[in-house]
């Protein structure tokens, strides 16, 4: 049987992807340009008993799906640059608090009101820093729209698999165009299920570390009385000052995400294995760059590209061990140098790496890329 | 024989934070006799809060409880309550953290009347952060951010909650302790937001500031105050000046509650599929 196929623009992709990984809540607030997403969940949910709501604010959405989430849902919320900020308050306790939820994120022009409707890689620093305190992150960035709807379901599968908010971050690009996207079939793709209490309610602790860096998370209303806050807390769930238990508990929370960075890390190499010049790229700016590569290779250039699938954690140890046999890193992206930055990290002053940054709404073009390919000696 | 606090109450919890003199505690001891009387399943009540003093409440409650960010309860508790109707949902929190930051939050669940019950302890002042004005704070009253009078007018709690759609509106007073479970009672079982405005002090942050000497004489000042609406219909404008109403100040059963406007979108989108 031949699978179901439809074209698709990436926010309505990213939208049945949530659906498939069993997103059954969604609260948003409206902003271009990712307003798509609340616009197919409005329809789609309710469909099936889901729910969905259009938030007072940015704030808002996020607080009506961590609430949902610990009622025991899978939950989206979906934003763009300013609302983005506005939701780095509880982007702050989904982690502090252990919340599994995804945050769709279009990256459009910033700072600030910015370029609503035009495309952009300026947050994925703010996908890591945005929040104060230390904290994990976890953000995924699609490159088409077939990968946008696979990347959905990882993001609802990670969330669940280490208790956390995952981001997916599309550039405005991926998020508008439209193209094929084949559907896998139900169970096709397996869904990570929320990993609830083995004990009975008078023995349940929410951040109980017995069972692991991740604890099991029950939902309120099911028998588990139990405490969420957004302060440092004990193991028990209550807050707590005690200096021992909050080094403990901070340590563990960065500690579950950056420990599993190899099962959360996913790359594509693409003529990496004799290239000699290794562009770093992502979203929209990657298909620019894959072009690139073919071209230069045609002109007798070995070039390759590391692309990244997942920005957070960063990929420093597959970067850092591609410095021993290449001439140099180029890293074309719509901010001023973001990437730029972790892959200078990355290199450890070994090789140069070479920065292509555009802030101006347009795209990213091959012949860019391809010029400063040449430059590479 | 003396009611039984401790079964609502999460064992090794107390003492409170609450400084002596502060009523909150009266207003908690209140509502676990709302919930006492209801017999409300625990396991399928969840308490929410924001930040701040009154915010710290539902730490006690043996129930679901979650203590979220400053101002945003009312956000997180629509959440949960559309999510699972069939829980009771409850806020609890300050003058500041609802009025305030919480301000938008707090209208908009009023409009959408979705079916919970917001408790707001008002002590007319931010007490954990050690007593600055909050929208609440009477004209010309001192707090450590208005050393020389509070230039800012007030909000009126219930009318603003009136005015943005709430379906159930009450005030009470920490003096008037065996009325604030009545009241909190019917809150939580009239069908769709409601909201009890609790008038409360705190002694240490706002008390000192304003010339009250003693605990007592605050208690004493809420009770000359108080006037049950139906008392206050028949005063005249120049009896009630400096007044509060307190009772049941509004009620309306005729507007649909949210998550059963959002069951019939369920059936609507189900039967067009």
């Amino acid at each position: 049987m031949s699978k179901k196929v439809a074209f698709l623009q990436g926010n309505e992709a990213a939208s049945y992807g949530a659906l498939y990984a069993g997103c059954n809540f969604f609260a948003g607030y409206p902003i271009t340009p990712s307003t798509e997403v609340a616009e197919v969940m409005s329809v789609e949910l309710p469909k099936i008993g889901g729910k969905f709501i259009q938030m007072e604010d940015e704030i808002a959405a996020s607080a009506a799906m961590m609430g949902a989430a610990l009622a025991g849902f899978k939950t989206l919320d979906s934003t763009s640059g300013p609302g983005l900020s506005l939701k780095q308050e509880l982007i702050g306790m989904a982690c502090i608090s252990e919340i599994p939820c995804v945050i769709y994120n279009v990256m459009r022009g910033g700072p600030s009101t910015g370029m609503p409707t035009g495309p952009s890689q300026s947050d994925v620093m703010c996908a890591k820093w945005g929040t104060h305190g230390d904290h994990p992150a976890i953000c995924l960035v699609p490159s088409t729209v077939q990968e946008t709807y696979e990347e959905m379901i990882r993001a609802f599968n990670l969330s669940e698999k280490y208790r956390t908010p995952v981001l997916v971050m599309p550039d405005e690009i991926v998020a508008h165009m439209r193209e094929r996207v084949v559907f896998p079939e139900p169970g096709e793709i397996a869904i990570e299920p929320r990993r609830t209490p083995t004990v009975p309610p008078e023995q349940y602790k929410p951040y109980d570390t017995s069972f692991g860096d991740v604890p099991p998370l029950a939902a309120f209303g099911t028998g588990y009385k139990f405490h969420v806050t957004s302060l440092n807390k004990g193991q028990d769930g209550f807050p707590t000052t005690k200096a021992e238990w909050v080094q403990a508990e901070e340590e563990r929370q960065v500690r579950k995400v950056e420990a599993n960075a190899d099962d959360i890390i996913e790359f594509e190499e693409f003529q990496l294995d004799d290239a000699e010049v290794v562009i770093v790229a992502y979203g929209s700016t990657s298909r620019s760059a894959r072009y690139a590569v073919n071209e230069a290779r045609k002109q007798g250039i070995k070039a390759g590209m590391f692309r990244l699938k997942t920005f957070w954690p960063f990929p420093y140890k597959q970067l850092t061990a591609l410095t021993g046999r290449i001439k140099g890193f180029i890293t074309p992206e719509m901010n001023l140098g973001m990437c730029h930055g972790e892959v200078e990290r990355a290199a450890q002053g070994k090789v140069p790496v070479m920065g292509i940054f555009r802030v101006d709404g347009e795209p990213i073009n091959p012949d860019q890329i391809l010029d400063k390919i040449k430059e590479v000696k | 024989m003396a009611f039984d606090y401790e079964k609502y109450i999460r064992p090794g919890k107390l003492p409170h934070i609450w400084c002596p003199g502060c009523g909150h505690g009266i207003v908690m001891k209140g509502l676990i006799r709302a919930m006492d009387s209801l017999k409300l399943d625990m396991a399928q009540t969840a308490i929410v809060s924001g930040i701040g003093c009154a915010s710290r409440l539902p730490g006690y409650m043996d129930c679901c409880t979650l203590h979220t960010a400053h101002g945003r309860a009312a956000a997180f508790a629509t959440g949960v309550k559309l999510a699972k109707p069939e829980m009771n949902v409850i806020l609890v929190g300050g003058d500041g953290d609802g009025t305030a930051i919480g301000g938008n939050h707090f209208i908009h669940a009023c409009r959408r009347n979705i079916d919970m019950t917001y408790i707001i302890l008002n002590n007319k002042i931010y007490g954990m952060t050690g007593g600055q004005f909050s929208p609440t704070t009477p004209t010309g009253a001192k707090a450590s951010t208005t050393p020389y009078g509070n230039p800012d007018p007030c909000f009126d709690i219930a009318k603003l909650a009136i005015g943005a759609g709430a379906t159930f509106v009450a005030r009470g007073t920490s003096f008037h302790a065996n009325q604030i479970d009545k009241l909190i009672a019917e809150a939580i079982q009239h069908k769709g937001f409601s909201v009890v405005e609790i008038m409360d002090d705190c002694p240490t942050t706002y008390g000192r500031r304003n010339k009250f000497k003693s605990v007592i004489e605050m208690m004493n000042h809420l009770k000359e105050i108080a006037v049950p609406v139906k008392a206050a219909e028949k005063m005249t404008a120049e009896q009630l000046q400096g007044k509060v109403l307190t009772g049941v100040l509004y009620k309306d059963e005729t507007k649909t509650e949210y998550t059963a406007e959002y069951a019939k979108v369920i059936e609507r989108a189900k039967a067009a599929k």
